[in-house]
Protein backbone atom coordinates (compact mmCIF):
# COMPACT_ATOMS: atom_id res chain seq x y z
CA UNK A 1 0.00 0.00 0.00
CA UNK A 2 2.85 2.28 0.99
CA UNK A 3 4.02 2.22 -2.62
CA UNK A 4 0.92 4.07 -3.73
CA UNK A 5 0.75 6.81 -1.11
CA UNK A 6 2.28 9.47 -3.35
CA UNK A 7 0.17 8.41 -6.30
CA UNK A 8 -3.08 8.55 -4.31
CA UNK A 9 -2.20 11.89 -2.72
CA UNK A 10 -1.34 13.38 -6.09
CA UNK A 11 -4.53 12.03 -7.67
CA UNK A 12 -6.57 13.55 -4.84
CA UNK A 13 -4.83 16.90 -5.14
CA UNK A 14 -5.38 16.92 -8.90
CA UNK A 15 -9.03 16.04 -8.44
CA UNK A 16 -9.51 18.91 -5.98
CA UNK A 17 -7.85 21.36 -8.39
CA UNK A 18 -9.88 20.13 -11.36
CA UNK A 19 -13.13 20.27 -9.39
CA UNK A 20 -12.32 23.77 -8.22
CA UNK A 21 -11.71 24.81 -11.81
CA UNK A 22 -14.79 23.05 -13.11
CA UNK A 23 -17.06 24.58 -10.50
CA UNK A 24 -15.53 28.03 -11.14
CA UNK A 25 -14.67 28.36 -7.46
CA UNK A 26 -11.38 30.00 -8.29
CA UNK A 27 -10.88 32.81 -10.74
CA UNK A 28 -9.12 32.15 -14.06
CA UNK A 29 -6.11 34.17 -12.98
CA UNK A 30 -5.33 31.82 -10.08
CA UNK A 31 -5.97 28.87 -12.35
CA UNK A 32 -3.49 30.16 -14.88
CA UNK A 33 -0.86 30.57 -12.18
CA UNK A 34 -1.53 26.99 -11.07
CA UNK A 35 -0.91 25.83 -14.61
CA UNK A 36 2.32 27.83 -14.84
CA UNK A 37 3.41 26.22 -11.58
CA UNK A 38 2.90 22.86 -13.28
CA UNK A 39 4.87 23.91 -16.37
CA UNK A 40 7.68 25.18 -14.19
CA UNK A 41 7.79 21.93 -12.21
CA UNK A 42 8.29 20.02 -15.46
CA UNK A 43 10.95 22.47 -16.62
CA UNK A 44 12.92 22.52 -13.39
CA UNK A 45 12.81 18.77 -12.70
CA UNK A 46 13.81 17.93 -16.25
CA UNK A 47 16.62 20.49 -16.27
CA UNK A 48 17.73 19.12 -12.92
CA UNK A 49 18.38 15.79 -14.60
CA UNK A 50 21.13 17.36 -16.71
CA UNK A 51 22.37 20.15 -14.44
CA UNK A 52 21.86 18.51 -11.09
CA UNK A 53 22.23 14.78 -11.54
CA UNK A 54 24.59 14.69 -14.49
CA UNK A 55 26.53 17.81 -13.51
CA UNK A 56 26.53 19.46 -16.92
CA UNK A 57 25.58 23.09 -17.28
CA UNK A 58 22.78 23.43 -19.79
CA UNK A 59 21.65 27.01 -20.33
CA UNK A 60 19.41 26.36 -23.32
CA UNK A 61 16.42 24.60 -21.85
CA UNK A 62 13.98 27.10 -23.38
CA UNK A 63 15.17 26.05 -26.84
CA UNK A 64 13.79 22.54 -26.34
CA UNK A 65 10.65 24.02 -24.89
CA UNK A 66 10.23 26.07 -28.06
CA UNK A 67 10.61 23.00 -30.28
CA UNK A 68 7.90 21.17 -28.35
CA UNK A 69 5.63 24.21 -28.25
CA UNK A 70 5.85 24.79 -31.99
CA UNK A 71 5.55 21.15 -33.05
CA UNK A 72 2.48 20.53 -30.90
CA UNK A 73 0.81 23.81 -31.82
CA UNK A 74 1.46 23.55 -35.54
CA UNK A 75 0.28 19.95 -35.62
CA UNK A 76 -2.89 20.78 -33.72
CA UNK A 77 -3.75 23.83 -35.78
CA UNK A 78 -3.00 22.01 -39.04
CA UNK A 79 -5.04 18.95 -38.06
CA UNK A 80 -7.99 20.39 -36.23
CA UNK A 81 -8.74 23.89 -37.47
CA UNK A 82 -9.16 25.74 -40.72
CA UNK A 83 -6.65 28.49 -41.30
CA UNK A 84 -5.47 30.52 -44.26
CA UNK A 85 -1.98 29.03 -44.17
CA UNK A 86 -2.76 25.36 -43.69
CA UNK A 87 -6.14 25.22 -45.39
CA UNK A 88 -9.17 23.37 -44.02
CA UNK A 89 -8.90 21.06 -41.02
CA UNK A 90 -7.48 17.66 -41.88
CA UNK A 91 -9.44 15.87 -39.18
CA UNK A 92 -12.65 16.80 -37.48
CA UNK A 93 -12.01 19.36 -34.72
CA UNK A 94 -13.79 17.15 -32.22
CA UNK A 95 -11.13 14.46 -32.56
CA UNK A 96 -8.65 16.86 -30.92
CA UNK A 97 -9.89 15.55 -27.62
CA UNK A 98 -8.27 12.16 -28.29
CA UNK A 99 -5.31 13.29 -30.31
CA UNK A 100 -4.13 16.13 -28.08
CA UNK A 101 -1.93 13.83 -25.94
CA UNK A 102 -0.54 12.33 -29.14
CA UNK A 103 0.56 15.67 -30.56
CA UNK A 104 1.88 16.62 -27.13
CA UNK A 105 4.08 13.52 -27.09
CA UNK A 106 5.14 14.14 -30.70
CA UNK A 107 6.28 17.60 -29.60
CA UNK A 108 8.26 15.95 -26.83
CA UNK A 109 9.84 13.51 -29.26
CA UNK A 110 10.78 16.36 -31.60
CA UNK A 111 12.42 18.23 -28.72
CA UNK A 112 14.25 15.06 -27.68
CA UNK A 113 15.66 14.73 -31.20
CA UNK A 114 16.88 18.34 -31.05
CA UNK A 115 18.38 17.37 -27.69
CA UNK A 116 20.78 15.19 -29.66
CA UNK A 117 22.36 18.44 -30.89
CA UNK A 118 23.66 18.82 -27.37
CA UNK A 119 24.08 15.15 -26.50
CA UNK A 120 26.47 14.37 -29.32
CA UNK A 121 28.92 17.25 -28.65
CA UNK A 122 28.80 16.25 -24.97
CA UNK A 123 30.81 13.10 -25.80
CA UNK A 124 33.91 15.21 -26.26
CA UNK A 125 33.17 18.44 -24.43
CA UNK A 126 31.93 19.22 -21.00
CA UNK A 127 31.61 22.00 -18.44
CA UNK A 128 31.81 25.59 -19.69
CA UNK A 129 32.33 24.55 -23.30
CA UNK A 130 29.23 22.41 -23.36
CA UNK A 131 27.31 25.27 -21.72
CA UNK A 132 28.22 27.44 -24.72
CA UNK A 133 26.96 24.72 -27.05
CA UNK A 134 23.61 24.59 -25.23
CA UNK A 135 23.38 28.36 -25.51
CA UNK A 136 24.08 28.10 -29.24
CA UNK A 137 21.37 25.46 -29.64
CA UNK A 138 18.91 27.74 -27.89
CA UNK A 139 19.74 30.52 -30.38
CA UNK A 140 19.65 28.17 -33.37
CA UNK A 141 16.15 27.06 -32.43
CA UNK A 142 14.92 30.59 -31.82
CA UNK A 143 16.40 32.01 -35.03
CA UNK A 144 15.19 29.09 -37.12
CA UNK A 145 11.64 29.67 -35.93
CA UNK A 146 11.97 33.40 -36.52
CA UNK A 147 12.91 32.69 -40.12
CA UNK A 148 10.12 30.23 -40.86
CA UNK A 149 7.42 32.45 -42.29
CA UNK A 150 4.97 29.55 -42.65
CA UNK A 151 4.59 29.31 -38.91
CA UNK A 152 4.52 33.05 -38.36
CA UNK A 153 8.22 33.80 -38.00
CA UNK A 154 8.99 36.48 -35.46
CA UNK A 155 5.33 37.50 -35.29
CA UNK A 156 4.48 34.30 -33.51
CA UNK A 157 1.91 31.59 -33.96
CA UNK A 158 -1.65 31.44 -32.72
CA UNK A 159 -4.86 29.46 -33.01
CA UNK A 160 -4.34 27.11 -30.09
CA UNK A 161 -7.27 28.53 -28.15
CA UNK A 162 -9.50 27.28 -30.97
CA UNK A 163 -8.22 23.76 -30.32
CA UNK A 164 -8.85 24.10 -26.59
CA UNK A 165 -12.37 25.34 -27.30
CA UNK A 166 -12.96 22.46 -29.70
CA UNK A 167 -11.96 20.03 -26.96
CA UNK A 168 -14.20 21.73 -24.46
CA UNK A 169 -17.13 21.65 -26.85
CA UNK A 170 -17.06 17.86 -26.82
CA UNK A 171 -16.67 17.44 -23.07
CA UNK A 172 -16.76 20.60 -21.05
CA UNK A 173 -13.93 20.15 -18.56
CA UNK A 174 -10.69 22.19 -18.24
CA UNK A 175 -8.64 20.03 -20.62
CA UNK A 176 -5.41 21.97 -20.54
CA UNK A 177 -5.37 21.90 -16.76
CA UNK A 178 -5.98 18.15 -16.78
CA UNK A 179 -3.11 17.58 -19.18
CA UNK A 180 -0.81 19.85 -17.19
CA UNK A 181 -1.55 17.89 -14.03
CA UNK A 182 -1.10 14.58 -15.82
CA UNK A 183 2.18 15.65 -17.39
CA UNK A 184 3.55 16.88 -14.07
CA UNK A 185 2.67 13.57 -12.47
CA UNK A 186 4.20 11.53 -15.27
CA UNK A 187 7.36 13.67 -15.34
CA UNK A 188 8.03 13.44 -11.63
CA UNK A 189 7.21 9.74 -11.53
CA UNK A 190 9.43 9.00 -14.52
CA UNK A 191 12.38 11.02 -13.24
CA UNK A 192 12.02 9.64 -9.72
CA UNK A 193 12.18 6.07 -10.94
CA UNK A 194 14.99 6.82 -13.36
CA UNK A 195 17.34 8.49 -10.89
CA UNK A 196 16.64 5.91 -8.20
CA UNK A 197 17.53 2.92 -10.34
CA UNK A 198 21.08 1.66 -10.58
CA UNK A 199 20.75 2.32 -14.31
CA UNK A 200 19.92 5.99 -13.76
CA UNK A 201 22.54 6.45 -11.07
CA UNK A 202 25.05 5.89 -13.85
CA UNK A 203 24.59 9.57 -14.73
CA UNK A 204 25.45 10.59 -11.17
CA UNK A 205 28.63 8.54 -11.53
CA UNK A 206 29.37 10.58 -14.67
CA UNK A 207 29.00 13.78 -12.64
CA UNK A 208 31.28 12.58 -9.87
CA UNK A 209 34.02 11.18 -12.06
CA UNK A 210 33.46 10.66 -15.73
CA UNK A 211 36.74 8.82 -16.32
CA UNK A 212 36.09 6.39 -13.50
CA UNK A 213 32.54 5.90 -14.80
CA UNK A 214 33.75 5.11 -18.30
CA UNK A 215 36.44 2.72 -17.07
CA UNK A 216 34.24 1.09 -14.44
CA UNK A 217 31.66 -0.15 -16.93
CA UNK A 218 29.24 2.75 -17.46
CA UNK A 219 28.51 3.35 -21.14
CA UNK A 220 28.87 7.11 -20.75
CA UNK A 221 27.82 7.94 -24.30
CA UNK A 222 24.59 6.04 -24.06
CA UNK A 223 23.80 7.47 -20.63
CA UNK A 224 24.43 11.01 -21.89
CA UNK A 225 22.11 10.47 -24.84
CA UNK A 226 19.43 9.07 -22.52
CA UNK A 227 19.77 11.96 -20.05
CA UNK A 228 19.81 14.76 -22.63
CA UNK A 229 16.97 13.31 -24.67
CA UNK A 230 14.83 12.65 -21.63
CA UNK A 231 15.46 16.13 -20.29
CA UNK A 232 14.81 17.95 -23.56
CA UNK A 233 11.84 15.74 -24.40
CA UNK A 234 10.13 16.65 -21.15
CA UNK A 235 10.91 20.32 -21.78
CA UNK A 236 9.22 19.89 -25.16
CA UNK A 237 6.07 18.59 -23.49
CA UNK A 238 6.15 21.54 -21.11
CA UNK A 239 6.41 23.79 -24.17
CA UNK A 240 3.40 22.18 -25.84
CA UNK A 241 1.30 22.73 -22.73
CA UNK A 242 2.60 26.28 -22.32
CA UNK A 243 1.48 27.11 -25.86
CA UNK A 244 -2.04 25.85 -25.14
CA UNK A 245 -2.35 27.79 -21.90
CA UNK A 246 -1.47 31.07 -23.57
CA UNK A 247 -3.03 30.32 -26.95
CA UNK A 248 -0.23 32.30 -28.56
CA UNK A 249 3.53 31.80 -28.78
CA UNK A 250 6.36 33.71 -30.35
CA UNK A 251 10.06 32.92 -30.58
CA UNK A 252 10.86 35.82 -28.28
CA UNK A 253 9.36 33.90 -25.37
CA UNK A 254 11.96 31.16 -25.61
CA UNK A 255 15.15 33.13 -25.19
CA UNK A 256 17.92 32.73 -22.66
CA UNK A 257 15.75 34.64 -20.19
CA UNK A 258 13.34 31.73 -20.09
CA UNK A 259 16.23 29.27 -19.79
CA UNK A 260 17.62 31.30 -16.94
CA UNK A 261 14.32 31.11 -15.11
CA UNK A 262 14.51 27.31 -15.25
CA UNK A 263 18.15 27.45 -14.14
CA UNK A 264 17.29 29.62 -11.17
CA UNK A 265 14.65 27.12 -10.12
CA UNK A 266 17.14 24.26 -10.26
CA UNK A 267 19.75 26.09 -8.21
CA UNK A 268 17.23 27.50 -5.77
CA UNK A 269 15.79 24.08 -5.05
CA UNK A 270 19.05 22.28 -4.87
CA UNK A 271 20.94 20.34 -7.47
CA UNK A 272 20.25 16.66 -7.68
CA UNK A 273 17.05 16.86 -5.65
CA UNK A 274 13.67 16.18 -7.21
CA UNK A 275 11.66 17.46 -4.27
CA UNK A 276 13.87 20.56 -4.20
CA UNK A 277 13.17 21.26 -7.86
CA UNK A 278 9.43 20.93 -7.27
CA UNK A 279 9.54 23.08 -4.16
CA UNK A 280 11.47 25.85 -5.89
CA UNK A 281 9.31 25.74 -9.02
CA UNK A 282 6.23 26.27 -6.87
CA UNK A 283 7.74 28.93 -4.64
CA UNK A 284 9.52 30.90 -7.37
CA UNK A 285 6.42 31.03 -9.57
CA UNK A 286 4.38 32.26 -6.61
CA UNK A 287 7.05 34.77 -5.54
CA UNK A 288 7.22 36.19 -9.05
CA UNK A 289 3.45 36.60 -9.09
CA UNK A 290 3.45 38.03 -5.61
CA UNK A 291 5.99 40.68 -6.62
CA UNK A 292 4.06 41.61 -9.76
CA UNK A 293 2.90 44.94 -8.24
CA UNK A 294 6.56 45.92 -7.95
CA UNK A 295 6.71 45.84 -11.77
CA UNK A 296 10.24 46.37 -13.03
CA UNK A 297 11.61 46.41 -9.49
CA UNK A 298 10.68 42.73 -9.39
CA UNK A 299 13.77 42.03 -11.46
CA UNK A 300 15.85 43.69 -8.79
CA UNK A 301 14.25 41.96 -5.83
CA UNK A 302 14.25 38.44 -7.21
CA UNK A 303 17.91 38.40 -8.31
CA UNK A 304 18.73 39.88 -4.92
CA UNK A 305 17.07 36.88 -3.30
CA UNK A 306 19.30 34.72 -5.44
CA UNK A 307 22.44 36.52 -4.32
CA UNK A 308 21.43 36.02 -0.71
CA UNK A 309 20.72 32.37 -1.38
CA UNK A 310 24.11 31.82 -3.00
CA UNK A 311 25.82 33.57 -0.08
CA UNK A 312 24.09 31.75 2.73
CA UNK A 313 23.01 28.47 1.21
CA UNK A 314 24.92 27.84 -2.01
CA UNK A 315 23.75 24.22 -2.25
CA UNK A 316 20.12 25.34 -2.64
CA UNK A 317 17.18 24.71 -0.36
CA UNK A 318 17.45 20.93 -0.46
CA UNK A 319 20.94 20.38 -1.87
CA UNK A 320 21.31 16.74 -3.01
CA UNK A 321 18.71 15.63 -0.46
CA UNK A 322 15.08 14.68 -0.80
CA UNK A 323 12.20 15.42 1.54
CA UNK A 324 12.47 11.95 2.99
CA UNK A 325 16.10 12.66 3.96
CA UNK A 326 15.19 15.86 5.74
CA UNK A 327 12.16 14.39 7.47
CA UNK A 328 12.94 10.71 7.95
CA UNK A 329 9.56 10.23 9.65
CA UNK A 330 7.97 10.61 6.20
CA UNK A 331 9.53 7.31 5.17
CA UNK A 332 6.75 5.55 7.00
CA UNK A 333 4.42 6.81 4.30
CA UNK A 334 6.68 7.22 1.30
CA UNK A 335 9.20 4.52 0.52
CA UNK A 336 12.50 6.10 -0.46
CA UNK A 337 13.78 3.60 -2.88
CA UNK A 338 17.50 3.02 -2.84
CA UNK A 339 18.18 4.70 0.48
CA UNK A 340 17.49 1.56 2.43
CA UNK A 341 19.41 -1.58 1.87
CA UNK B 1 44.53 -19.05 -24.95
CA UNK B 2 46.37 -16.47 -22.95
CA UNK B 3 44.33 -14.27 -20.65
CA UNK B 4 46.12 -11.14 -21.72
CA UNK B 5 48.61 -10.72 -24.48
CA UNK B 6 50.31 -7.49 -25.40
CA UNK B 7 52.37 -7.38 -28.58
CA UNK B 8 54.89 -4.65 -29.29
CA UNK B 9 52.75 -1.93 -27.79
CA UNK B 10 54.12 1.57 -28.32
CA UNK B 11 52.52 4.84 -27.38
CA UNK B 12 53.42 8.43 -28.13
CA UNK B 13 52.07 11.58 -26.49
CA UNK B 14 52.87 14.02 -29.28
CA UNK B 15 56.61 13.68 -29.61
CA UNK B 16 57.08 11.98 -26.25
CA UNK B 17 57.57 8.26 -26.34
CA UNK B 18 55.73 7.09 -23.24
CA UNK B 19 55.76 3.36 -23.84
CA UNK B 20 58.04 1.54 -26.25
CA UNK B 21 57.80 -2.01 -27.51
CA UNK B 22 55.95 -3.44 -24.53
CA UNK B 23 55.39 -7.19 -24.70
CA UNK B 24 53.63 -9.35 -22.20
CA UNK B 25 51.70 -12.55 -21.86
CA UNK B 26 49.59 -13.56 -18.88
CA UNK B 27 48.27 -17.11 -18.86
CA UNK B 28 45.96 -16.56 -15.90
CA UNK B 29 46.51 -16.93 -12.18
CA UNK B 30 49.74 -14.94 -11.98
CA UNK B 31 50.56 -12.16 -9.57
CA UNK B 32 52.60 -9.74 -11.56
CA UNK B 33 54.28 -6.52 -10.54
CA UNK B 34 55.12 -3.56 -12.72
CA UNK B 35 57.69 -1.23 -11.21
CA UNK B 36 59.84 1.63 -12.36
CA UNK B 37 60.90 5.16 -11.41
CA UNK B 38 58.44 8.05 -11.58
CA UNK B 39 57.38 8.85 -15.11
CA UNK B 40 58.48 5.49 -16.44
CA UNK B 41 55.11 4.95 -18.13
CA UNK B 42 53.57 2.42 -15.75
CA UNK B 43 50.16 4.05 -15.45
CA UNK B 44 50.20 4.71 -19.19
CA UNK B 45 50.55 0.96 -19.72
CA UNK B 46 47.45 0.42 -17.56
CA UNK B 47 45.56 3.12 -19.41
CA UNK B 48 46.47 1.51 -22.72
CA UNK B 49 45.47 -1.96 -21.58
CA UNK B 50 42.11 -0.88 -20.15
CA UNK B 51 41.23 1.04 -23.31
CA UNK B 52 41.47 4.58 -22.00
CA UNK B 53 44.21 5.33 -24.55
CA UNK B 54 44.56 3.65 -27.88
CA UNK B 55 48.13 2.48 -28.50
CA UNK B 56 49.96 4.20 -31.34
CA UNK B 57 51.30 0.83 -32.42
CA UNK B 58 50.94 -2.75 -31.33
CA UNK B 59 48.12 -5.03 -30.33
CA UNK B 60 46.35 -5.98 -27.12
CA UNK B 61 44.40 -9.22 -26.77
CA UNK B 62 42.23 -9.95 -23.76
CA UNK B 63 40.33 -13.21 -23.36
CA UNK B 64 41.22 -14.02 -26.94
CA UNK B 65 39.69 -10.92 -28.51
CA UNK B 66 41.50 -7.84 -29.66
CA UNK B 67 40.79 -4.97 -27.31
CA UNK B 68 42.91 -2.04 -28.48
CA UNK B 69 40.44 0.39 -30.04
CA UNK B 70 37.55 -0.73 -27.86
CA UNK B 71 36.02 1.74 -25.42
CA UNK B 72 36.98 1.30 -21.76
CA UNK B 73 33.54 0.07 -20.70
CA UNK B 74 33.63 -2.55 -23.43
CA UNK B 75 36.98 -3.83 -22.19
CA UNK B 76 35.62 -3.84 -18.64
CA UNK B 77 32.64 -5.89 -19.77
CA UNK B 78 35.09 -8.59 -20.92
CA UNK B 79 36.27 -8.92 -17.33
CA UNK B 80 39.05 -6.43 -16.67
CA UNK B 81 38.77 -4.17 -13.65
CA UNK B 82 41.16 -1.63 -12.22
CA UNK B 83 41.75 0.78 -9.39
CA UNK B 84 43.33 4.19 -9.69
CA UNK B 85 46.48 5.76 -8.33
CA UNK B 86 44.56 8.69 -6.89
CA UNK B 87 41.35 7.13 -5.59
CA UNK B 88 38.49 7.77 -8.00
CA UNK B 89 35.37 6.76 -6.16
CA UNK B 90 32.02 8.44 -6.82
CA UNK B 91 31.89 10.61 -3.76
CA UNK B 92 28.30 11.79 -3.80
CA UNK B 93 27.05 8.20 -3.95
CA UNK B 94 27.12 5.81 -1.04
CA UNK B 95 29.67 3.02 -0.81
CA UNK B 96 26.84 0.63 -1.56
CA UNK B 97 25.82 2.52 -4.70
CA UNK B 98 29.44 2.65 -5.80
CA UNK B 99 29.51 -1.13 -5.85
CA UNK B 100 26.14 -1.30 -7.65
CA UNK B 101 26.85 1.16 -10.42
CA UNK B 102 30.08 -0.59 -11.35
CA UNK B 103 27.90 -3.50 -12.44
CA UNK B 104 26.33 -1.27 -15.09
CA UNK B 105 27.64 -3.42 -17.95
CA UNK B 106 25.58 -6.42 -16.89
CA UNK B 107 22.56 -4.67 -15.45
CA UNK B 108 20.38 -6.44 -18.00
CA UNK B 109 17.67 -3.80 -18.14
CA UNK B 110 17.14 -0.36 -19.65
CA UNK B 111 15.21 2.86 -19.26
CA UNK B 112 11.88 1.22 -19.97
CA UNK B 113 12.31 -1.41 -17.26
CA UNK B 114 13.59 1.16 -14.79
CA UNK B 115 10.55 3.37 -15.28
CA UNK B 116 7.97 0.61 -15.13
CA UNK B 117 9.84 -1.45 -12.53
CA UNK B 118 9.25 -4.56 -14.60
CA UNK B 119 10.01 -8.07 -13.44
CA UNK B 120 13.31 -7.85 -15.24
CA UNK B 121 14.18 -4.68 -13.33
CA UNK B 122 13.28 -6.20 -9.94
CA UNK B 123 15.18 -9.37 -10.62
CA UNK B 124 18.35 -7.71 -11.87
CA UNK B 125 18.31 -4.97 -9.26
CA UNK B 126 18.08 -7.65 -6.57
CA UNK B 127 21.01 -9.51 -8.08
CA UNK B 128 23.14 -6.35 -8.31
CA UNK B 129 22.32 -5.43 -4.73
CA UNK B 130 23.09 -8.90 -3.48
CA UNK B 131 26.48 -8.89 -5.19
CA UNK B 132 27.31 -5.53 -3.63
CA UNK B 133 26.16 -6.65 -0.18
CA UNK B 134 28.17 -9.85 -0.33
CA UNK B 135 31.30 -8.04 -1.41
CA UNK B 136 30.96 -5.45 1.33
CA UNK B 137 30.49 -8.27 3.78
CA UNK B 138 33.62 -10.20 2.82
CA UNK B 139 35.70 -7.02 2.66
CA UNK B 140 34.53 -6.03 6.14
CA UNK B 141 32.84 -2.87 4.84
CA UNK B 142 29.18 -3.62 5.63
CA UNK B 143 29.34 -1.10 8.40
CA UNK B 144 30.15 1.66 5.87
CA UNK B 145 27.60 0.66 3.22
CA UNK B 146 25.52 3.83 3.60
CA UNK B 147 28.48 6.16 4.13
CA UNK B 148 29.91 8.44 1.47
CA UNK B 149 33.38 7.33 0.40
CA UNK B 150 34.97 10.71 1.12
CA UNK B 151 34.09 10.31 4.83
CA UNK B 152 36.00 7.06 5.13
CA UNK B 153 39.58 6.66 6.33
CA UNK B 154 42.07 6.45 3.50
CA UNK B 155 42.79 2.74 3.87
CA UNK B 156 39.09 1.99 3.69
CA UNK B 157 38.66 4.11 0.60
CA UNK B 158 41.28 1.93 -1.10
CA UNK B 159 39.40 -1.11 0.09
CA UNK B 160 36.13 0.24 -1.33
CA UNK B 161 37.85 0.86 -4.63
CA UNK B 162 39.10 -2.72 -4.70
CA UNK B 163 35.56 -3.83 -3.82
CA UNK B 164 34.18 -1.77 -6.68
CA UNK B 165 36.66 -3.41 -9.04
CA UNK B 166 35.68 -6.86 -7.76
CA UNK B 167 31.98 -6.16 -8.29
CA UNK B 168 32.72 -6.20 -12.01
CA UNK B 169 33.55 -9.90 -11.52
CA UNK B 170 36.84 -9.54 -13.30
CA UNK B 171 39.26 -12.22 -14.35
CA UNK B 172 42.08 -9.68 -14.41
CA UNK B 173 42.50 -7.05 -11.73
CA UNK B 174 44.79 -4.09 -12.31
CA UNK B 175 45.88 -2.27 -9.16
CA UNK B 176 47.56 1.09 -9.65
CA UNK B 177 49.71 1.79 -6.59
CA UNK B 178 47.31 0.30 -4.07
CA UNK B 179 49.64 1.13 -1.15
CA UNK B 180 50.15 4.80 -2.02
CA UNK B 181 49.65 6.99 1.03
CA UNK B 182 49.15 4.09 3.44
CA UNK B 183 50.80 3.67 6.81
CA UNK B 184 52.80 0.50 7.61
CA UNK B 185 49.89 -1.18 9.41
CA UNK B 186 47.55 -0.50 6.49
CA UNK B 187 50.18 -1.85 4.10
CA UNK B 188 50.36 -5.13 6.03
CA UNK B 189 46.59 -5.43 5.79
CA UNK B 190 46.70 -4.64 2.09
CA UNK B 191 49.26 -7.38 1.43
CA UNK B 192 47.00 -9.86 3.19
CA UNK B 193 44.00 -8.57 1.27
CA UNK B 194 45.61 -8.87 -2.15
CA UNK B 195 46.75 -12.42 -1.47
CA UNK B 196 43.35 -13.33 -0.14
CA UNK B 197 41.25 -11.87 -2.96
CA UNK B 198 43.47 -13.51 -5.52
CA UNK B 199 42.81 -16.91 -3.96
CA UNK B 200 39.17 -16.29 -3.12
CA UNK B 201 38.13 -14.84 -6.49
CA UNK B 202 40.62 -16.83 -8.58
CA UNK B 203 42.00 -13.72 -10.14
CA UNK B 204 45.02 -12.69 -12.04
CA UNK B 205 46.44 -9.61 -10.38
CA UNK B 206 48.71 -7.11 -12.03
CA UNK B 207 49.91 -4.28 -9.84
CA UNK B 208 51.96 -1.13 -10.06
CA UNK B 209 53.74 -0.33 -6.85
CA UNK B 210 56.50 1.76 -5.37
CA UNK B 211 56.63 0.16 -1.96
CA UNK B 212 59.26 -2.54 -2.31
CA UNK B 213 57.75 -4.26 0.69
CA UNK B 214 54.50 -4.85 -1.17
CA UNK B 215 56.16 -5.77 -4.42
CA UNK B 216 58.62 -8.25 -2.91
CA UNK B 217 56.01 -9.82 -0.64
CA UNK B 218 53.20 -10.11 -3.11
CA UNK B 219 54.50 -10.43 -6.64
CA UNK B 220 55.89 -13.59 -8.12
CA UNK B 221 57.10 -12.01 -11.29
CA UNK B 222 58.25 -8.45 -11.83
CA UNK B 223 58.61 -6.29 -14.88
CA UNK B 224 60.67 -3.09 -14.67
CA UNK B 225 60.02 -0.06 -16.86
CA UNK B 226 62.25 2.93 -17.38
CA UNK B 227 61.49 5.69 -19.89
CA UNK B 228 58.81 3.46 -21.39
CA UNK B 229 61.14 0.57 -22.07
CA UNK B 230 61.27 -2.76 -20.31
CA UNK B 231 64.70 -2.93 -18.73
CA UNK B 232 64.32 -6.09 -16.68
CA UNK B 233 61.92 -8.93 -16.07
CA UNK B 234 61.96 -11.99 -13.89
CA UNK B 235 61.25 -13.46 -10.47
CA UNK B 236 61.26 -10.92 -7.63
CA UNK B 237 64.60 -11.90 -6.09
CA UNK B 238 66.41 -11.83 -9.40
CA UNK B 239 65.09 -8.46 -10.41
CA UNK B 240 66.05 -6.91 -7.11
CA UNK B 241 69.70 -7.70 -7.75
CA UNK B 242 69.69 -6.66 -11.40
CA UNK B 243 72.25 -3.86 -11.87
CA UNK B 244 70.15 -2.06 -14.50
CA UNK B 245 67.25 -1.86 -12.09
CA UNK B 246 69.43 -0.51 -9.30
CA UNK B 247 70.83 2.02 -11.72
CA UNK B 248 67.37 3.14 -12.87
CA UNK B 249 66.18 3.58 -9.32
CA UNK B 250 69.30 5.05 -7.71
CA UNK B 251 70.82 6.81 -10.68
CA UNK B 252 74.19 6.48 -12.27
CA UNK B 253 77.36 7.40 -10.51
CA UNK B 254 78.50 10.50 -12.30
CA UNK B 255 82.14 11.00 -13.03
CA UNK B 256 83.62 13.84 -11.03
CA UNK B 257 84.77 16.78 -13.10
CA UNK B 258 87.49 19.00 -11.98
Amino acid sequence: MRRFTSLILYALLSLVIITAAQGRWVNPYILQIAMFVGINIILSTSLNLVNGYMGEFSVGHAGFMAVGAYITSVLNVWLFSSTKVFGPAVLSPSSAIYLFPVTLILGGIGAAVVGLLVAIPSFRTRGDYLAIITLAVNYIVKSSIENMQVIGGARGFMGMSGIVNAMQEVVNVPWVLIWVLTSVGVTVWLLHRFVNSTYGKGIVAIRDDEIAAEIMSVDTRRMKIVAFMLSSGLAGIAGGLFAHILGYINPGTFTIMKSTEALVMVYLGGMGSLSGAILSAVSLTLILEFFRPLQVAKWVVVPLLLILLMLFRPEGIMGHREFTDVFPALRRFFPSHGKEK
Amino acid sequence: MALLEIREMTHFFGGLRAVYNFNMKLEGGELLGLIGPNGAGKTTVFNLVCGFYRPTEGEVFFQGSRTDGLKPHEVTALGMARTFQNIRLWNSLTVFDNLCISQHHHLGYGLWDAVWRTGRYQENERRVRRTAEELLEVLGLSHYAMEYPKNLPYGFQRRVEIGRALSIRPSLLLLDEPAAGMNPAEIEELIELIRWIRKEFELTVWLIEHHMRVVMNVCEWIKVLDFGETIAEGPSEEVRKNPRVIQAYLGEEEPAYA
